[in-house]
């Protein structure tokens, strides 16, 4: 059976597991943002710990991807088989690049224009929301597309804990040593990497204010 | 005598220890513009900054309109005070409209108030406001940026207004330009204005009153007149190299 065939032939089953898939990179990056944006401005906060923070998220990261989701399982709450323990591991890839571009992105904001800001009478949360991540947005959504990208090629070993998605077909194809069933899920994966990339670089290119020409 | 506007009492400021400014007696009385002359570490960046609140003093008080920094809601006493910084910092992801309107949102100003006075304030600086008020920052000449600082601290009418060394980073002649123009201002506005440079020349232009700053004291303070007049060496010092 060629590829084709095979894709017809279970579209319903690669159209769920692209689902799945799609769905456990949104979850996992949704939490990222909402976890690691709030910590990157607590770091610009208190730039001594930046160093122990992106040093710890940067280990993490080291760790090997089957061996994190392999160290969840045991863990109770975020652990055991499944979904869940998926997210888990994704999120924790996440935050590094969350973490840091946050960090990076408000830590650049010109001194002089933070110094302005404070001058004119801006209080800790307008400097915060009206200027550094209005300038830093470009940088954070970087961010935020390597967490995707990252999260949509890593959430294919979701499967081998019994998270779903696009790994299904991939582990089912290498067991069964059979290339069709691999590209499978290989496909989909690559496409879906793809389109997050374009489609959040194309929202970067938007909030850049650079490119705003009157 | 009138209460003095900015009245600094034997103000010392240190940073890591070292003192950076003091012990300082100083007092700036309403429509006087004051220019702080001095080398740089004088001093001179850290008077202003105490005086809007962005620094407090280590010891002594600074009052504003007689009352201690200290005590002074400091976004209540930044938003009536004009500051101009050499750098400028203006918000590079916003229009020359937006930045120049800022203090007067913050302020809650209506959006009709607001439009009429950014067009009154870049008529003032003279940048004509269908040709500017759109642009963005970066796409402004040095000079032009000057202007639209200038403009935004002016924004929401604060009755004083600390300048530190803004017209710094422009060429000679769009300096020279600028004091003029920025002289003519702040005499037809009658705002008590503190403005701080390095330059003895754009000192005497602007003055109504010189102070000297050398490593963080007041070595002299009187008219421009007396100052091309003072024996005080370090007067002498700074007439030279003018």
């Amino acid at each position: 059976m060629s590829f084709f065939e095979y894709m017809v032939a279970n579209r319903a089953e690669v159209l769920h597991n692209t689902l799945e898939h799609v769905g456990l990179v949104a979850a996992s990056c949704g939490l990222a943002i909402a976890i690691g944006l709030p910590l990157g401005v607590a770091l610009t906060r208190r730039p001594r710990l930046s160093g122990p923070v992106i040093g710890f998220a940067n280990i993490v990261q080291t760790i090997p991807s089957l061996a994190l989701f392999g160290f969840l399982i045991p863990l109770p709450i975020i652990g055991g088989i499944g979904a869940r323990t998926a997210i888990v591991a994704l999120v924790l890839y996440g935050l590094l690049p969350l973490i840091r571009n946050t960090y990076v992105g408000i830590s650049s904001v010109d001194p002089a224009v933070r110094e302005a800001a404070r001058g004119m009478g801006m209080t800790d949360f307008q400097l915060l929301w009206m200027v550094e991540l209005r300038l830093a947005a470009p940088v954070i959504l970087a961010g935020i597309r390597i967490a995707a990208v990252w999260g949509v090629g890593i959430g294919t070993i979701a499967a081998a804990i019994g998270g779903g998605g696009l790994g299904e077909f991939i582990f089912r194809g290498v067991a069964m040593v059979n290339h069709v069933v691999i590209l499978a899920g290989a496909v989909p994966a690559a496409l879906l990497a793809l389109a997050a990339d374009g489609g959040l670089h194309l929202v970067e290119r938007s909030l850049d204010w650079r490119r705003k020409a009157a | 005598m009138t209460a003095p506007v900015v009245e600094f009492r034997d103000v010392t400021y240190r940073i890591d220890g070292r003192v950076v400014l003091g012990p300082v007696a100083l007092t700036v009385a309403a429509g006087e513009v004051l220019v702080l002359v001095g080398r740089s570490g004088s001093g001179k960046t850290t008077a202003l900054r105490l005086i809007n609140g962005l620094a407090l003093p280590g010891a002594g008080d600074v009052l504003v309109e007689g009352c201690s920094t200290r005590e002074w809601d400091p976004v209540r006493l930044r938003r009536r005070i004009g500051y101009v910084i050499q750098e400028i910092g203006l918000f590079p992801h916003m229009t020359v409209e937006r930045n120049i309107g800022l203090v007067p949102r913050l302020e809650r100003w209506p959006a009709e108030r607001i439009r009429a006075r950014v067009a009154e304030l870049l008529s003032l600086v003279g940048l004509p406001h269908e040709q500017f008020a759109r642009r963005l920052p970066h796409q402004l000449s040095g000079g032009q940026r000057q202007r639209v600082g200038v403009a935004r601290a002016l924004a929401a009418d604060p009755p004083i207004l600390l300048c530190d060394e803004p017209f710094g980073a422009v060429d000679p002649i769009a300096r020279a330009e600028l004091q003029v123009e920025f002289k003519a201002l702040t005499a037809r506005l009658g705002r008590t204005v503190v403005f701080v440079t390095h330059d003895v020349r754009e000192a005497l232009a602007l003055a109504t009153r010189i102070a000297v700053l050398e490593g963080g004291q007041v070595h002299f303070s009187g008219s421009p007149m007396a100052f091309r007049d003072s024996g005080d060496p370090h007067v002498r010092a700074l007439r030279e190299l003018a």
